[in-house]
């Protein structure tokens, strides 16, 4: 008897959890942005618990991999942390609609012996260092800047992400914006051709070579650096204000950029204006189909943005991500409305 | 039954041949063949299959740089421009100095466990050396990074520039990441294939061959190193082999130390980059058809690299060979 109603029951959840599969079970296949899988996959767990019909699979691949596979409808959704170009749009054959997911920024940190103190970098000591014009601590594109701190004369050792990443593409489209010799030798990319310096491989692998090589100058992102609790300089602003990297200044950073909001979000906001803007900030990106043919992912997709934008920016600063100014979010409001 | 016998003994021209192919077909010698045949066949199938995909997928790449793809040594992403050089140059020269590392180590110890040390010490001893064969290379990438960096760093680099710093290769400033640090660690990750194998070997050379030595007044020193090793010597090539192949093509150790850059300097302290590298660091973040196809060519690059050294590697065993033949 006992048996009998342990299988009964099992049955019961099977025939339960069957039928409700059955009936409206959506499932989302989304690829991309490392970056931004952290919150990601915190999102679409919290959403399942909220819709349990709703299962959204993300591959973290890098973005390159997220537009590709959005491109040749291998996945519904893609992820990429730079803005796709109009080369890639017309090559998709489909209008691609871009959604801001959340923000992050991109901090120079370093490892100078006897140095504890926070650097303050202009963007010219920045590109000067990675072009290798700057190749000293104690040169005076560095020490104008930073007053009563002793540098010494080490050697300055540049290290970069070997592996593409959205990161290098945040750090490059800043140094393409305050130098021009840097736009027209090297370029906007997620890997490009680094005059000096070594590469490491990850956040991992930067963090890794900067600790152990004094002199090293490195670049990671926020959320890496207040996970790890690494200590990173400020930058200066094109306000001239020096600013530390924080959820509030990279917030800061999408607020400025705001009024001048392209219809399609495809926007750099490096080097923002605002006196509380951090200038190594940008946008990360959902890159969603305009036209969605299966009704029910239609109406998945479109209730997931809104929740998204609601409800879900909350969980953005307890991860280390900047979330959505408003006048962003009410924009990207409008725009679910696109998807058919 | 005895009607289907007949009928397939009328209709093959002998009356003996297809009996006999059923009763082996039964007994298992022709279902061993054909099975054993469809496995092997898998590997040339396999070969085939690769070759195909690389060929095709780096079609774009091809047409546009032609045999210029080999010799160009700009690879820039941002301008669209793809030379295979720098990875080439990095690839052999960190395999090069892994194996003039890991072939006297893993040879000496081998000769060692296989013939003079105490059976259960060299039982003990091959066990520790298949362990560290199956260690994953991202450990012996973080045993890079913490250990073998500093150390270059503080220790074998400046005592090299101190020593032989009057050679091109031991020149210009040490970061301890670099050429020389991929090339160690990749020979830390190949002694095991070395010494597993030519242990092996050597301990199958037949005990006469040893005893025949001695006999004649051999030492057993002399007895191991012109008798023994020599008669082992395909097998101990094979093991060199393989520890080549698995250099060529290691990906994470080496990214982790070599620094990353796709530059050629003589030195070997200067950073460098492999095609596994490479590879592996930029296919996932690649946004545009040309450079995944260049990427794609730079496999099919470092596959033809491994054809070319393994054919020369054999040309060499031949040569030393038609020698060995000649003096006796």
């Amino acid at each position: 008897m006992r048996f009998t109603g342990t299988w009964r029951t099992i049955l019961a959840v099977l025939l339960v959890v069957g039928g409700a599969k059955a009936q409206s079970a959506v499932l989302i296949n989304a690829a991309g942005s490392t970056f931004g899988y952290p919150i990601y996959s915190k999102w679409f767990s919290e959403y399942h618990k909220l819709h349990p019909n709703v299962q959204i699979n993300y591959a973290s691949i890098g973005s390159g991999g997220g537009i590709a596979q959005l491109t040749s409808h291998t996945v519904d959704w893609g992820a990429s942390d730079g803005p796709m170009t109009d080369q890639q749009l017309s090559a998709a054959g489909f209008t691609i609609l871009h959604f801001p997911t959340v923000l992050g920024g991109v901090m120079p940190f370093y490892n100078i012996p006897g140095v504890n103190a926070e650097l303050k970098f202009t963007p010219k000591a920045l590109a000067g260092i990675y072009l290798g014009r700057v190749t000293r601590w104690n040169d005076p594109e560095i020490a104008s800047a930073n007053p009563g701190v002793n540098l010494p004369a080490t050697d300055i050792v540049v290290i970069h992400r070997s592996d593409g990443s959205g990161t290098t593409y945040i750090w490059t489209d800043f140094l393409s914006k305050v130098s021009p010799e840097w736009k027209s030798r090297v370029g906007t990319s997620t890997s490009v051709r680094w005059p000096v310096g070594l590469g490491g491989k990850g956040s991992e692998g930067v963090t890794g070579l900067v600790k152990q090589t004094p002199g090293a100058i490195g670049y990671v992102e926020l959320i890496y650096a207040l996970s790890n609790r690494i200590p990173y300089g400020d930058v200066q602003n094109p306000a001239g204000v020096f600013v530390k990297a924080t959820i509030e200044s990279v917030s800061a950073a999408a607020a400025g950029a705001a009024r001048n909001m392209p219809a399609d979000f495809r926007v750099s906001i490096t080097n923002a204006p605002g006196k509380s803007s951090y200038p190594i900030s940008s946008f990360t990106w959902f890159l969603i189909p305009a036209k969605i043919s299966d009704a029910a992912k239609r109406q998945a997709t479109k209730e997931f943005l809104t929740w998204m934008l609601m409800q879900g920016q909350a969980y953005a600063a307890g991860l280390a991500y900047a979330p959505l100014p408003h006048p962003v979010v009410l924009q990207e409001e409008k725009d679910i409305a696109r998807i058919q | 039954m005895s009607n289907a016998i007949q009928t397939a003994g009328s209709v093959a021209p002998s009356h003996e041949g297809p009996r006999a192919w059923l009763r082996r077909f039964v007994s298992g010698d022709e279902v061993a063949h054909i099975v054993t045949l469809l496995f092997a066949s898998t590997i040339l199938a396999i070969t085939g299959l690769l070759v195909l995909q690389l060929w095709t997928n780096s079609r774009l790449s091809r047409v546009q740089s032609g045999w210029h793809f080999f010799f160009m040594q700009t690879w820039d992403p941002v301008f669209e421009h793809f030379g295979a050089l720098p990875f080439l140059y990095g690839t052999v020269v960190t395999t090069v100095v892994a194996l003039v590392i890991s072939v006297p180590l893993g040879l000496g110890a081998a000769i060692y466990l296989a013939e003079l040390a105490p059976r259960k010490i060299s039982d003990v001893l091959a066990f520790l050396v298949d362990l560290l064969a199956a260690v994953p290379s991202v450990i012996y990438g973080l045993l890079g990074i913490f250990l073998v960096i500093p150390l270059m760093r503080e220790v074998i680099e400046p005592f090299l520039k101190r020593t032989m710093g009057f050679l091109p290769i031991f020149q210009g400033p040490a970061y301890g990441i670099g050429l020389l640090t991929g090339g160690l660690v990749l020979a830390i990750m190949i002694v095991p294939f070395i010494v597993s194998i030519s242990r092996e070997v050597l301990l199958v050379v037949p005990r006469e061959q040893r005893e025949a030595a001695m006999s004649l007044g051999a030492t057993r020193w002399e007895a191991t190193w012109h008798v023994v090793v020599p008669y082992a010597r395909g097998g101990i090539f094979g093991s060199i082999f393989l520890a080549m192949a698995r250099a060529l093509g290691e990906t994470m150790a080496v990214t982790m130390v070599i620094g990353n850059d796709p530059r050629i300097a003589a030195s070997l302290f200067s950073p460098g980059y492999t095609i596994a590298a490479v590879i592996a660091n930029e296919f996932s973040e690649a946004t545009y058809p040309l450079y995944i196809n260049a990427l794609v060519e730079l496999g099919l690059v470092l596959f033809l690299l491994t054809f070319v050294l393994n054919g020369l590697a054999r040309l060499l065993i031949l040569a030393t060979e038609q020698r060995g033949v000649a003096h006796s």
